[in-house]
């Protein structure tokens, strides 16, 4: 894992003293909310609907075992015991008092963790593969491009101001699990005829109200290219995107107005500018941030044990094929740790399961935690024979459900039970249609299935990306849940259609277990996924089951 | 068209914890909405609005939210769970928990 230097310690020790003086300022009057509210979203800090909310950064979704001890730490000591893992791979705090955030955000710095950048209109937390430096499709390790993307960005003196906020993700493996295509900019570590690594680099991504995926800038580009290109995405992007309209002021909405080809055309123009100064630029610095991100050691352990429990106990081997991915060493597996029982909130974590996570990481997976944007834990680098006690130890805590991946695996933001933007509860719906699907006992023939629900328009649950999304919309003061199918994250990326009306509160559990059971009867078999099965057969057979009244002539509404 | 203003009260939030908070029937600020006081005119509510907005302590976010004048309730769902907090709690139910609805019947009757 990379080790903050002093240079970090400085910086984030002067950002500390900084926002502890803003904040005494506010407190005394002598800032205005007006003035204040910049420099608090700077460092993550938000006002939403019960209490002050802090997100907190943790880079391309690495922790280690210490850090993650000091996010219990602080859900404990300054919040209400518990925090909320987002689609970001970042970590959020409900309820949190403006007077504590000094002393929080110094707690957080003692272990290298911070929120800056992590709001407002600047370049947010670099994002990554979950799985990355232990998957075992992966071309190479992407987390040290992206490290060297967080030094690049934070605090970059061009790009505090941008017109909108710049979301950028990198992946190596051709499942591009950190969903590329849907940033502003997607990176995807690629290797050429010659098998040379490069970087294919992808631009105008992203969900919220005017969903788009990225569209493909450069192919191949050099590594020691990569800073002066994203310079110049970036600086067409500060001078052309619109800062008349927030709605319009996404790098997306500027790229396609102009044309990929147009836009290119003055990135490239910006590009030959800079390429000569920064050409090669950050290699040094790359290869000097590799060294951080070596394999841990090889231990050799029999696995016997393992392989006899494989056999002998279904409710480990369930978990076991469910919640494991291949990891690089035959002899390893990537733990993925569900923070989906059916009925939890998704994404919450209590104090005490996040140290257990730490605990577990220290014991089996050489002290490092993975955060998802499914907002799962993923412990990345566990032993084969470990597996037995490490299951033994989730299942004493409640984390052991064997269903990442399935369709009580809900995605979820806050939604309008915390968020001041959301126009509906999300949390509740997923709870209820967790519970439902697990009454029903049908995931495990399903499958794999993504839902994910979205409480308001800018879409912090990717509902356009699962297989069944559902929107939570204010109708006329009612809420009411808009239905997309045949999204895709896995590459290649799909968004979802809107399939007509949406529903009630009270009917939207039983309109998903009428997809479910239909998608059953549907599918050619157990290999046809639930959106492959919407491809093929088109979105009316989806309606029926959705709209099964409109067919007898009782809801006279049609599909949009 | 401007929508016709309904009977309100004021609520914000408080600087130091951002907790909801209302203006109370003596003047000052509480988390209790039960002591809310009811604005049923609209000038009074919209100079109680502005006195709020020119506050650079204390609160912050000063808005109306329209209620029921009979009990205060809230009659948009935002300010209902601004005012209830959020309707879920982290790992509230076990999992497994089956017909949540059907269990949750008999603790509804009112008292």
């Amino acid at each position: 894992m990379y080790q903050p230097d002093s240079f970090d310690h400085a910086f984030l020790a002067h950002r500390c003293a900084q926002f502890r003086s803003q904040v005494a300022q506010r407190l005394s009057g002598a800032l205005t909310e007006e003035e204040f509210r910049p420099l608090r979203l700077m460092n993550g800090l938000y006002l939403q609907l019960h209490a002050y909310m802090l997100r907190v950064a943790i880079p391309y979704g690495t922790l280690s075992a210490r850090q993650m001890r000091a996010l219990a730490d602080l859900a404990e000591r300054w919040d209400r015991g518990y925090g909320h893992f987002t689609t970001r791979q970042n970590i959020q705090f409900n309820w949190i008092a403006l007077s504590q955030t000094p002393d929080i955000m110094d707690h957080l710095a003692q272990a290298g963790l911070h929120a800056v950048q992590t709001s407002g209109n600047t370049i947010r937390n670099v994002t990554t593969d979950p799985f990355a430096g232990a998957a075992a499709d992966e071309i190479e390790d992407p987390r040290p491009i992206a490290e060297l993307i967080r030094q690049w960005s934070t605090d970059h003196p061009e790009f505090q101001f941008l017109p909108r906020k710049f979301k950028i993700a990198v992946s190596a493996s051709p499942a591009d699990r950190a969903i590329t295509r849907a940033h502003d900019i997607g990176l995807r570590l690629v290797r050429n005829d010659a098998d040379e690594t490069g970087i294919e680099v992808s631009v105008g991504g992203g969900l919220g109200r005017t969903p788009m995926l990225g569209q493909v800038l450069v192919p191949f580009a050099a590594k020691a290219d990569l800073i002066a290109w994203l310079e110049a995405v970036l600086h067409v992007y500060n001078l052309l995107g619109r800062r008349d309209n927030k709605y319009k002021a996404r790098l997306k909405i500027a790229v396609r107005e102009m044309g990929i080809d147009d836009f290119r055309a003055r990135v490239k123009e910006r590009f030959q500018q800079i390429r000569a100064a920064y050409h090669g630029a950050g290699l040094g610095l790359l290869a000097r941030i590799e060294h951080f991100f070596t394999p841990p050691p090889r231990t050799e352990k029999p696995l016997g044990a393992c392989e006899a429990a494989l056999a002998s106990d279904p409710r480990f081997a369930r978990w076991a094929r469910n919640n494991t991915a291949p990891h690089k060493r035959a002899d390893h597996a990537i733990v993925i740790i569900p923070l989906k029982s059916p009925g939890a909130v998704p994404g919450d974590a209590s104090a005490g399961q996040m140290r257990l996570m730490a605990d577990l990481a220290e014991r089996h997976s050489h002290g490092e935690l993975r955060v998802t944007q499914s907002q799962n834990i993923v412990l990345p680098h566990v032993h084969r024979a470990d597996l037995p006690a490490l299951h033994a130890a989730l299942a004493r805590a409640g984390l052991a459900a064997a269903n990442a991946g399935l369709a009580s695996d809900i995605i979820a933001c806050p939604g309008l039970d915390y968020c001041a933007l959301a126009t509906a509860r999300s949390i509740p719906v997923a709870q209820d249609i967790a519970r439902r699907v697990e009454a029903l006992k049908i995931e495990h023939e399903i499958g794999p299935l993504s839902i994910k629900i979205s409480g308001c328009i800018n879409a912090c649950a990717h509902h356009h990306l699962g297989e069944i999304g559902i929107l939570g919309l204010d109708r006329a003061g009612a809420e009411n849940y808009q239905i997309t199918l045949g999204g895709q994250a896995e590459a290649p990326a799909r968004l979802g259609e809107r399939a007509g009306p949406g529903f009630p509160a009270d009917e939207i559990t039983d309109a998903v277990e009428r997809l479910l059971l239909g998608y059953l009867a549907l599918r050619t078999d157990a290999e046809e996924s639930f959106a492959a099965c919407y491809r093929r057969l088109g979105p009316a057979p989806f309606r029926s089951l959705l709209y099964p009244d409109a067919e007898r002539g009782k809801h006279p509404r049609h599909a949009a | 068209m401007p929508r016709a203003f309904r009977p309100s009260i004021l609520t914000a939030n408080d600087l130091l914890t951002g907790a909801a908070v209302y203006l109370s029937r003596d003047g000052s600020w509480t988390r209790d909405i039960a002591a809310a006081r009811l604005l049923e005119d609209e000038a009074r509510a919209g100079a109680a609005l502005a006195a709020a907005e020119a506050m650079h302590g204390e609160i912050v976010a000063p808005f109306l939210a329209p209620v029921d004048p009979a009990t205060l309730s809230p009659l948009a769902t935002r300010d209902m769970i601004r005012a209830r907090g959020p309707f879920t709690l982290p790992r509230a139910r076990k999992a497994g928990t089956r017909k949540p609805a059907r269990q949750q019947e008999p603790r509804h009757v009112s008292a």
